[in-house]
């Protein structure tokens, strides 16, 4: 499909649809948080964040990686609609590692005892963020289409391989993050209810990523094609 | 192979002979690198921290630092009179481009650190004896990472707006894992620790040279495409 004005509204239309349905499934995880999930023994009502904070921690990384995939695909196909699709993750990654280093010294400061603390998985969080905002500064001090693909391309991939490097180096210090209660070999260690209203804000906040991922892919064809069409002397037809 | 090690020598050559010949870059980052030394002594209360407990701090703030200033300097050379364009039209491969790049990048940093640790030994009292071929070993490995990502970001921010804000943005948060290695290594080094404590600090280091100067190598092109 060759991008078109009318393709990139439809990509808009589509995905305000998905993020209005994607946000209403927000609404129906607070509910299932406080009331379907048993009260966390220790932690009390604090525990309840964990249904926003680990969901966006794992989309975050998850969108990361997606990035550095499609950075590789982008520069062996040359292809820009993939440059288009790692902007926009770019933009809603920043987003959920925004949410995630909000709600993370939220509930460090009632359990932990300290809004703040360099334990491996928050400063991973805290780079992730910091590569978010370095690729969308290279990003926009490019501007070159061609060039701020490969660029930005050479960053993601680059950028992939250090997440795991930051994690292993700060694990050298010492950690307060409980021990992984989802993703381990053995079966999770958590309450059913609470598994399921966990994997239930996952699915929602990837929801969530894909429609504003539509909203603004479909956004930035626009944006080349009126670029493109400006210099070839071409009106983009009426809104 | 020996070809693109000829070409690769000859480009970092060019570079060097550049800098001998002017030495304000140089001059410039050896005296930056000292100052960052007095900076970090004087930003701490010497009544409740002896200056020898930051050292380790000192020194890689300080070789850190001063690699971004070097670093920021690498590719803007080429860009005045447009001398990348004649770089790039000359047969060598992108790939020997780079690698000498990274070889001048490696001796310019190399050298500043060369003149700052004598002054680190100096500023902060520090009883190296043992601990000097420990650490020039730590030195080299951890620069050898940040310099290879440095160099292919430096090529990139040159050709942006922002340049010289843009390559620390991007650079630091890659200059991490290094920096955690060797700065933990220097002080288990000079607090004279068993070797049995260092093993996973100096994996790193190497693990992290290996993955970064090999994906730095291959990548290269792509910033250099015209």
């Amino acid at each position: 499909m060759t991008p078109s004005f009318a393709s990139a509204r439809a990509a808009v239309r589509r995905g305000r649809i998905v993020t209005a349905a994607a946000l209403a499934g927000m609404a129906v995880v607070y509910l299932l948080a406080l009331r379907y999930t048993p009260v966390e023994a220790h932690q009390g009502l604090a525990q309840k964040i964990f249904y926003l904070h680990v969901p966006a921690a794992w989309t975050a990384l998850l969108i990361f990686s997606l990035m550095g995939i499609v950075s590789v695909i982008f520069l062996w196909l040359h292809d820009e609609r993939l440059d288009l699709f790692a902007e926009a993750s770019a933009e809603v990654g920043l987003m959920f590692s925004a949410i995630m280093l909000t709600t993370g010294p939220i509930w460090a400061k009632p359990i932990w005892g300290t809004w703040w603390q360099w334990d491996p998985r928050l400063t991973l969080t805290l780079f992730l963020f910091f590569l978010y905002v370095g690729y969308l500064a290279l990003r926009s001090s490019i501007h070159d289409p061609l060039e701020r693909g490969r660029f930005s391309a050479v960053v993601a991939i680059l950028g992939m391989l250090l997440v795991p490097f930051i994690h292993l180096s700060v694990y050298l210090f010492r950690t307060l993050h409980p021990k992984p209660v989802v993703l381990k070999p053995s079966a999770p260690s958590l309450p059913p209810e609470m598994l399921r209203t966990l994997l239930v804000a996952f699915g929602v906040c990837l929801a969530l990523y894909l429609g504003l991922v539509m909203m603004r892919y479909g956004a930035g064809v626009a944006e080349r094609l009126r670029d493109a069409g400006g210099e070839a002397g071409e009106v983009p037809d009426a809104a | 192979m020996g070809r693109a090690l000829r070409l690769a020598l000859a480009i970092a050559g060019k570079d060097l002979r550049a800098e001998l010949r002017s030495r304000t870059a140089f001059l410039s980052a050896v005296v930056f690198a000292a100052l960052v030394l007095v900076i970090v002594n004087f930003a701490r209360d010497p009544t409740a921290l002896p200056a020898l407990a930051l050292a380790p701090s000192a020194l890689w703030i300080t070789f850190a630092f001063g690699a971004v200033v070097a670093l920021n300097r690498a590719f803007a050379v080429e860009r005045e009179h447009a001398a990348l364009d004649g770089l790039l039209l000359a047969p060598v491969p992108r790939e020997a481009l780079y690698l000498g790049k990274l070889l001048a990048n490696l001796a310019f940093v190399g050298t500043v650190e060369a003149v700052a640790l004598p002054l680190f030994v100096l500023f902060f009292d520090v009883p190296l004896g043992h601990a000097l071929g420990g650490l020039l070993m730590v030195t080299a490995l951890a620069t050898v990472g940040f310099v290879a990502v440095g160099t292919i970001f430096s090529a990139m921010a040159v050709r942006t707006r922002f340049a010289e804000l843009l390559l620390p943005v991007l650079l630091l948060p890659f200059m991490v894992p290094p920096i955690i290695g060797a700065a933990g290594l220097t002080s288990r080094l000079l607090d004279g620790r068993p070797w049995s404590e260092m093993h996973g600090m100096l994996r790193l280091l190497v693990l992290y040279d290996i993955v970064f100067v090999t994906l730095s190598t291959l990548l290269f092109p792509a910033v250099m495409d015209e």
